[in-house]
C-alpha cells in the first residue's frame, strides 16, 4: 500500500479525468496528458500522478519515470515569477554558471526549488535559441540578455 | 524459411533470415561476452534494451561497431567477433560501468554469482583509469521484509523492470531520473513496501549485481538453534530438493532429497519435516473446499464462487490482494502450505512433544522470497509469536552449509522425521506449475467419483506454456482446469473470471515463471532455461518414484484428522488452516 496520501479534491479530480478523455485515456498519449496537467495545476505532485496512472490503467512507477526522464516536467510548485537560466553550450562558455550561482546565493535555493514565499523558482534549460544574446536568463515570459552575475540583483528587484 | 549466409570469425554459416547476430554466433558455439542481454527459451522472457554495450562487434562495412543482441544479421555480413578495436571497446566500455559501481565486492552478498563481477574478470579488468576523480551515484539502501534494494549497484541493465512490468505486470518498479542518477525503482523513489510489488523476488531472481538481494535470514535462525530453550523444526519446500545441488556443482535437475535432510540434521535442527506433508494437507482442505463449491455451482448457486483459484502462492496472493481485490472472496481461503505447516507444527506437534509454542521455533526453506513476507503477515501468529518464525530461501541454505563445513556432495542420505515429514507424490509436484492443480484432480476425482482413478499421470496439466487449459473427465462431468504461471499470465486468466466469462472450473496460478522451481530464492539461473526444464524433470521424478501418490492415502495426514482436526474444513481446520485476504489496492481519496 502506497505510504503517499493520495488526497484530491474533486473538481482537481474531474479535471484530470476531463485531460486523460480528452486523449481517449490512452497510455501513448502520457506525455502529453502530462503536459496539460502541469499546466493546469502548474506542476505535477505525487497525487496528481496516481490519478493519471489510475485513469489510464498503467503503473505509478512509469508515469513517475517519465516525469523524472524529462526536465520540463516538475514536481514542485513553480514560484510566481520562474526563472530559468539557459545552459546550453553557447550560454554556458560566456559564464552562465556564474549568473546561476549568483541566483542560487541570493535567492538561497538550488535549481529545481521554489523560494519560501513562493515569489520565485529557478531552473535551468537547454538553450532557448537565442545564442547572440548569451548568456540569456528567462523570468515567466521575459528574456535577459548577455547577463552578468552584478545584473542578477537588478532584475530581481523588477519583481519585488 | 527464409535462410541467408553469413560469417562469422571466418566461419561461414546459414541463419534464418532475422536472427540476431548474438544468435547466430551462438549457435556457431562462438561467445559473444553479454551483460544486460538475458532470455529464458520456452518462456518468452527476453530482455535485450542494447543497453551495455558489451556485446559489441565489427560488422564488416560499417562504421559503428554493431550490438551483437539487437542487430540482425544481413544476407553476407562479414562479422568479427573479437578484434583489437571490439577488444578495446568492450574493455572501455566496461571500465565506464566500473567507474559508477561501488568496489565492495569482497562483502557483497553477490559476490561469486555476480554477472558483472564474472564479466570484469573475462575482460581482464585490473584498474578503472579515473575513479580517483569520479564521483559516484548514491542512493539509499531499501529493506522491505523480503527484498533488498541497493541501488549504488544498479548498472541499467533493465532486467528487473522487463520482469515487473512486462513478464508480471505489476509495475512496482519502473527507471527513473536520467543520465548518471538514472537507476530502477518504485514510483517517488518509496521504499518497496509501499509499492505494489508482490515480493515474487524475480527482479532478484535476474539481477546481474548486488543491486536486488534478499533479506537474509540465516544468522536468526543459528541464534535458535544454539539457544537451548528452543526446540527448532524445519520444513523444506518441495523445489528446493531439485535445485539445492546447483549451489555444490551438482548437475540441474539432481534430486538431493535425502542429502539436504542429513544436511539439515548436521546444521543442528532438531526435528527434519517436510513442507510437502503440508501440501498434502492443503489439497484435503482445498480440494474439499473445491468440491463445497463445485456442488453447490452445479445446483445453481450463482455464489458458489466457481471458479476456485488456489492460493498456495504468496505472491499471487499480494497479487490478487493489490489488482484485483473485488476479487477476494474467489481464491480458496485455504492457508499455503508453509503456513498451515507451522500452524499444525505449533498446535498438534507441540501438544505431542508437550512444548510450549513459544518454545519451539519453526524455520522453513523455501525457494521463494515472497515467503518471508507470507511468514510475517499478523494474521498469521499467535498473540505475536508467529507460526513460522523464519523463512530461508534456497541460496541462504546453501550459504549455510557452507559456513558449516559439510561437505554436501559426499552427505550420505538420510529420511525426513516423523509425523510431519511424511509426503506423497502429489505433493511434491507442488513445485511445478500445474502440480497444485495436477494434486488436486487425483484426489478429488477420487472423492467426487468414488471411483479408484486408473491413472496418476494428467500430463495435459503439464508443460512450460503460459496458460494452458484442459479438461478432465471426472466420470461423465467435463471438469474444465486453467492454468497460469507468471503474474502477467494470471491476470489473462483474472480478467474473463472479473468479466464473468471464465469457462474454467479451477483455476491454478502460481506467481514465477516454471511455478515454485524458478522462485525467486532459487539457485540463479543466469538466463539459462534449461536448468528451469531440469528442475521440473526432477520434481516429477520424485513423484513417479514415491509409494503413495494422492494426498488423501498419506497416512499421517489420516492421522492428524483423527486425532486432532477432525475432518477436512472442520471448524478446527478452519480455524487452523484457512485465513482471508484483504484489500490493498491504492485508494484516491476525494478531500471535502
Amino acid at each position: 500500500m502506497s505510504s503517499i496520501k493520495i488526497e484530491l479534491r474533486q473538481e482537481d479530480l474531474n479535471k484530470i479525468h476531463e485531460i486523460c478523455d480528452s486523449f481517449n485515456n490512452e497510455p501513448l498519449e502520457l506525455i502529453n496528458i502530462l503536459h496539460r496537467t502541469q499546466e493546469h495545476f502548474g506542476y505535477l505532485p505525487a497525487e496528481v500522478q496516481e490519478a493519471i496512472a489510475d485513469k489510464l490503467n498503467i503503473s505509478t512507477a512509469q508515469v513517475y519515470g517519465v516525469v523524472t526522464f524529462y526536465s520540463f516536467f516538475t514536481m514542485t510548485p513553480k514560484g510566481k515569477h520562474p526563472i530559468s537560466i539557459c545552459m546550453g553550450t553557447a550560454c554556458y562558455v560566456r559564464g552562465a554558471e556564474k549568473v546561476l550561482d549568483e541566483f542560487k546565493k541570493e535567492l538561497a535555493i538550488q535549481v529545481g526549488q521554489t523560494t519560501p514565499d513562493g515569489k520565485f523558482s529557478l531552473s535551468s534549460l537547454r538553450c532557448v535559441g537565442a545564442c547572440g544574446l548569451a548568456p540569456v536568463v528567462l523570468v515567466g515570459n521575459k528574456t535577459y540578455g548577455r547577463v552578468a552575475p552584478d545584473d542578477v540583483k537588478v532584475i530581481l528587484k523588477e519583481y519585488e | 524459411m527464409e535462410t541467408i549466409k553469413i560469417t562469422i570469425d571466418n566461419k561461414q554459416v546459414e541463419v534464418e533470415k532475422g536472427t540476431t547476430i548474438l544468435d547466430a554466433a551462438r549457435k556457431m558455439g562462438i561467445d559473444i561476452p553479454t551483460l544486460c542481454h538475458m532470455r529464458l527459451d520456452d518462456l518468452n522472457i527476453e530482455n535485450k534494451p542494447g543497453g551495455c554495450r558489451i556485446c559489441v562487434v565489427e560488422v564488416q562495412g560499417r562504421k559503428n561497431l554493431s550490438p551483437a543482441c539487437i542487430t540482425k544479421c544481413d544476407n553476407g555480413a562479414v562479422i568479427r567477433t573479437h578484434t583489437p578495436r571490439v577488444m578495446n571497446a568492450r574493455r572501455t566500455v566496461m571500465e565506464f560501468i566500473l567507474s559508477d559501481h561501488p568496489k565492495d565486492c569482497l562483502i557483497c552478498p553477490k559476490s561469486g554469482t555476480c554477472d558483472l563481477q564474472d564479466m570484469a574478470h573475462r575482460l581482464g579488468i585490473r584498474e578503472i583509469p579515473g575513479q580517483e576523480i569520479a564521483a559516484m551515484s548514491t542512493y539509499r539502501k531499501d529493506t522491505s521484509p523480503s527484498i533488498i534494494r541497493e541501488l549504488d549497484k544498479c548498472i541499467m541493465c533493465r532486467r528487473c523492470e522487463m520482469m515487473c512490468n512486462d513478464i508480471q505486470t505489476v509495475g512496482a518498479i519502473g527507471a527513473f531520473n536520467r543520465g548518471f542518477m538514472a537507476a530502477v525503482g518504485p514510483a517517488y523513489e518509496q521504499n518497496l513496501e509501499y509499492s505494489p510489488c508482490t515480493y515474487c523476488g524475480q527482479c532478484v531472481a535476474v539481477c546481474p549485481t548486488g543491486a536486488l538481494t534478499e533479506v537474509d535470514h540465516t544468522r536468526d535462525v543459528l541464534r535458535a538453534i544454539v539457544d537451548p530453550a528452543k526446540t527448532v523444526v524445519v520444513q523444506t519446500a518441495p523445489a528446493v530438493r531439485a535445485a539445492l545441488g546447483e549451489e555444490f556443482g551438482m548437475k540441474p535437475g539432481t534430486l538431493v532429497t535425502g542429502k539436504l535432510v542429513t544436511a539439515l540434521k548436521e546444521l543442528g535442527f532438531d526435528y527434519v519435516f517436510d513442507t510437502d506433508f503440508a501440501a498434502d494437507l492443503t489439497i484435503m482442505e482445498e480440494g474439499t473446499e473445491f468440491l463445497n463449491r463445485l456442488k453447490k455451482f452445479l445446483n445453481g448457486d450463482k455464489n458458489a464462487n466457481i471458479p476456485i483459484l488456489t492460493s498456495c502462492c504468496p505472491g499471487w496472493v499480494n497479487f490478487f490482494e493489490h489488482n484485483y481485490p473485488d476479487l477476494k472472496d474467489v481464491p480458496s481461503t485455504a492457508k499455503s502450505p508453509q503456513q498451515m505447516f507451522g500452524a499444525i507444527a505449533k498446535s498438534y506437534f507441540a501438544e505431542k512433544i508437550n512444548i510450549n509454542r513459544k518454545d519451539m521455533v519453526v524455520v522453513s526453506i523455501m525457494p521463494c522470497l515472497a515467503k518471508k513476507y507470507e511468514s510475517q503477515r499478523p494474521e498469521f501468529a499467535v498473540d505475536g509469536n508467529p507460526d513460522v518464525d523464519y523463512s530461508i530461501s534456497t541460496r541462504e541454505l546453501a550459504n549455510f552449509i557452507r559456513q558449516a563445513n559439510i561437505d554436501f556432495v559426499n552427505l550420505p542420505e538420510s529420511d525426513f522425521d516423523r509425523p510431519l515429514g511424511e509426503s506423497t507424490g502429489a505433493a511434491v509436484i507442488f513445485g511445478n506449475t500445474g502440480g497444485v492443480i495436477e494434486a488436486a484432480v487425483r484426489t478429488a476425482y477420487v472423492l467426487y467419483t468414488g471411483k479408484k482413478l486408473n491413472r496418476l499421470d494428467f500430463t495435459e496439466l503439464r508443460g512450460m506454456e503460459g496458460v494452458r487449459q484442459a479438461t478432465i473427465d471426472f466420470d461423465g462431468f467435463p471438469l474444465n482446469i486453467g492454468i497460469a504461471h507468471g503474474l502477467g499470465n494470471a491476470r489473462k486468466l483474472l480478467d474473463e473470471v472479473k468479466a464473468g466469462r471464465s469457462k474454467f472450473h479451477a483455476i491454478e496460478v502460481m506467481a514465477c515463471p516454471g511455478g515454485c522451481i524458478g522462485g525467486g530464492g532459487q539457485p540463479l539461473h543466469h538466463g539459462d532455461s534449461s536448468i528451469l526444464k531440469a528442475r521440473a524433470a526432477a520434481i516429477y521424478e520424485e513423484d513417479r518414484n514415491k509409494p503413495i501418490r494422492l494426498s488423501h492415502e498419506n497416512p499421517y495426514i489420516i492421522q492428524l484428522y483423527n486425532e486432532f482436526l477432525g475432518e477436512p474444513n472442520s471448524e478446527k481446520a478452519h480455524h487452523l488452516l484457512h485465513t482471508h485476504y484483504f484489500d490493498k489496492k491504492a485508494k484516491i481519496i476525494v478531500k471535502q
